[in-house]
């Protein structure tokens, strides 16, 4: 406060207008962000009656009401999703954090003809989008027999996306070098120097592409809608959500209740790692 | 003598497999070829079947006839094709909107400020609901009597006097770009955080002294030191218009008017199983897109004098920094001056940030 006593009445009135315009639009702001998802809650915990018969914003009169959760978890067979979609995770995440962390390491360390050729080859990948190429690629998938099973879809999502490659590279960039020097010369292998050395040291890349990687894995429908066609024994948490068009038609207490189950992953890894997704982001939007 | 040969070829080979120019190699292949077999197949296997595609006239099953340019002429004379590119006006429109709008609630954020986690987070969320779930929130937001005419019959507004969100072809694409801003604002915002994050607290300091003000401190040390993801979030949101598909696929599968480019293409290809034209018109695009892509280098390079990415000034400043130290010290120029190509731009502003306090301070 000592540095306000300076101030003329004008400059402190302006001072507390802008504060107040400040608070307001960002109040605004966040009401715009939750609104949509708050309807949604209110409406989830309605019975079929209220829903019925009450305005939209009204509150439920029981928000302990978890029939439509239930009702949605059983008719859509939400558990069977939830373990398709934990199996899909996990295989992608290991998989693409150790081939992306591979590729990094010789990329950054090994000085050969061709390294430059694979870095833009990358690079121009990034710009091709990813639903055009889906017409040709479905071809491919159905020659290698791997639609409608679970492991063409996960070696798929493998090859389909680069951004832990970019987070791994920029931080191999800046990871010493003579670490690897001073293990070589201790009579270490270059996979020991990979193993025991670097990929121990680059966890926090490990960290964030887990967590970026797992929310499009997590969320990730369209190819998930195109290649798992057995939509019973190979459905995931978003295509699960998307037969809810059929059964349940205009009833949103059921719909909203089913899109809150699916949103509750989502939001849990949210207030857990807020940290890492907000850096993570910042590390791999860029793309190089 | 033969034996003795080979026998001296096997132990040259296990020596150069035991050496370290042999483990190298076998490293590096085996790092390198799963990774590059998946990009080969997924990504470049079908970009080259992709143009051969669209020379044929055919399905995903049965036979298929050689065509020529006619899909190519089809792309741009078929009034359902060539204009639902027009509609990534309305996409880029929001874009820009977005843009601005990030910019300007990330400047609020990160200066300190009571319950900016909260609002940060409110904001930013709405980027981690999966697309499905978007199609239905939005649906249920925009249905008559629903959501939004519910909220705005609250502030007083005659609700039947509200247009059909998603069927009135004069509004509905408003209505799907605002769900696409909704959804990646937070996302832009917190980039544009990170980055101003990164500028060196001892500018904003130094810009006090001098008597600088809030909008002098964001016009001359904040715009500048963060215009690098500002442009090149610009240049990926034309592209990402060009390619617009979430909204209208999912929350109003294409009709009354909504459907954009890729939207057109996936009915074409998976509905009406016409997979060369579907080629043809992803070529199209792809096309659109390399050449906005070059442009856009082009554009840094002699409109500013600059690199690829805007750091140009921060370069030269760099290298000034650079020479500074190679007199104190080798070592620490060394690193300096190394060419860092898979660095972001995070890593570059925080560079550019420490450079310039450096050159600010000698002065």
């Amino acid at each position: 406060m000592a540095n306000n006593s300076g101030l003329s009445n004008g400059e402190r009135i302006l001072r507390v207008l802008t504060a107040i315009a400040k608070y307001f639009l960002l109040v605004f702001a966040s009401f715009l962000c939750v609104v949509p998802i708050v309807s949604c809650v209110v409406t989830a915990f309605k019975t079929e009656g209220e829903y019925a018969t009450t305005n939209i914003m009204t509150l439920p009169q029981n928000w302990t009401y978890f029939t439509n959760f239930i009702t949605v978890w059983n008719k859509v067979n939400m558990g069977k999703a939830f373990l398709n979609t934990g199996i899909i995770l996990i295989a992608v995440l290991v998989g693409s954090i150790m081939f992306s962390a591979m590729l990094a390491y010789v990329l950054n360390r090994f000085k050969f003809h061709g390294n430059t050729i694979i870095r833009n080859l990358f690079l121009f990948a990034t710009l091709i989008p990813g639903i055009a190429t889906q017409v040709t690629v479905y071809q491919i998938m159905s020659g290698l027999g791997f639609v409608n099973t679970l492991y063409g879809y996960i070696i798929l999502l493998l090859g389909s996306d680069v951004i832990s490659i970019y987070i791994f590279l920029q931080y191999f960039e800046n990871l010493s070098e003579s670490l690897d020097e001073s293990a070589i010369l201790d009579g270490c292998s270059y996979f020991g120097v990979f193993f025991k050395i670097l990929l121990p040291l680059t966890k926090p890349a490990i960290v964030t592409s887990m967590v970026l990687k797992g929310v499009a894995t997590y969320n990730e429908y369209y190819m998930a809608n195109l290649y798992l066609q057995d939509k019973m024994l190979y459905q995931t948490v978003c295509t699960a959500l998307y037969r809810f068009t059929g059964p349940f038609g205009n009833q949103y207490n059921y719909i909203c209740a089913g899109v809150l189950i699916s949103l509750i992953p989502a939001l849990v890894v949210f207030i857990l790692c807020q940290k890492q997704i907000y850096n993570g982001l910042g590390a791999g939007a860029v793309k190089g | 003598m033969i034996k003795a040969e080979t026998n001296s070829q096997k132990i040259k080979f296990n020596r150069w497999r035991k050496g370290m120019g042999g483990q190298k190699f076998l490293v590096g292949f085996t790092f390198l070829i799963v990774p590059l077999i998946l990009l080969f197949v997924f990504t470049y296997l079908p970009f080259f079947k992709m143009f051969e595609f669209s020379f044929y006239k055919m399905k995903y099953l049965g036979s298929r006839t050689f065509i020529g340019l006619e899909n190519y002429l089809d792309v741009f004379q078929r009034d359902d094709i060539f204009g639902s590119l027009k509609l990534s006006f309305y996409y880029m429109g929001g874009a820009l909107l977005q843009m601005a709008l990030a910019l300007f609630f990330a400047t609020i954020l990160s200066f300190k400020i009571r319950g900016g986690n909260f609002f940060k987070g409110a904001i930013f969320f709405p980027f981690l609901v999966n697309g499905i779930a978007l199609g239905f929130i939005f649906k249920f937001f925009y249905t008559r009597g629903f959501v939004l005419d519910t909220l705005l019959g609250s502030i007083g507004i005659d609700t039947n006097s509200l247009p059909y969100w998603l069927k009135d072809t004069s509004i509905n694409n408003f209505s799907l770009v605002a769900t696409s801003v909704w959804k990646y604002m937070g996302q832009n915002m917190v980039l544009f955080i990170g980055a101003i994050m990164s500028v060196d607290p001892n500018m904003y300091e130094a810009a006090e002294i001098d008597g600088a003000n809030k909008w002098h401190k964001f016009i001359y040390i904040i715009l500048p030191s963060i215009r690098t993801i500002v442009l090149l979030n610009l240049i990926l949101s034309i592209t990402g218009s060009l390619s617009a598909f979430e909204p209208p696929f999912v929350i109003t599968k294409g009709n009354f008017g909504t459907s954009t480019y890729f939207v057109t293409m996936h009915t074409i290809a998976h509905e009406n199983q016409k997979v060369g034209l579907a080629s043809a018109m992803a070529v199209v695009l792809m096309g659109i897109i390399v050449i906005a892509t070059l442009a856009q280098k082009l554009f840094f390079r002699y409109a500013f004098n600059e690199d690829d990415d805007g750091t140009g000034t921060s370069k030269r400043a760099l290298q000034r920094a650079s020479k500074r130290d190679r007199e104190s010290s080798r070592l620490k120029a060394r690193s300096f001056s190394r060419t860092r190509p898979g660095a972001g731009a995070s890593a570059k502003t925080e560079h550019k940030a420490s450079a310039f306090a450096k050159t600010e301070r000698t002065r």
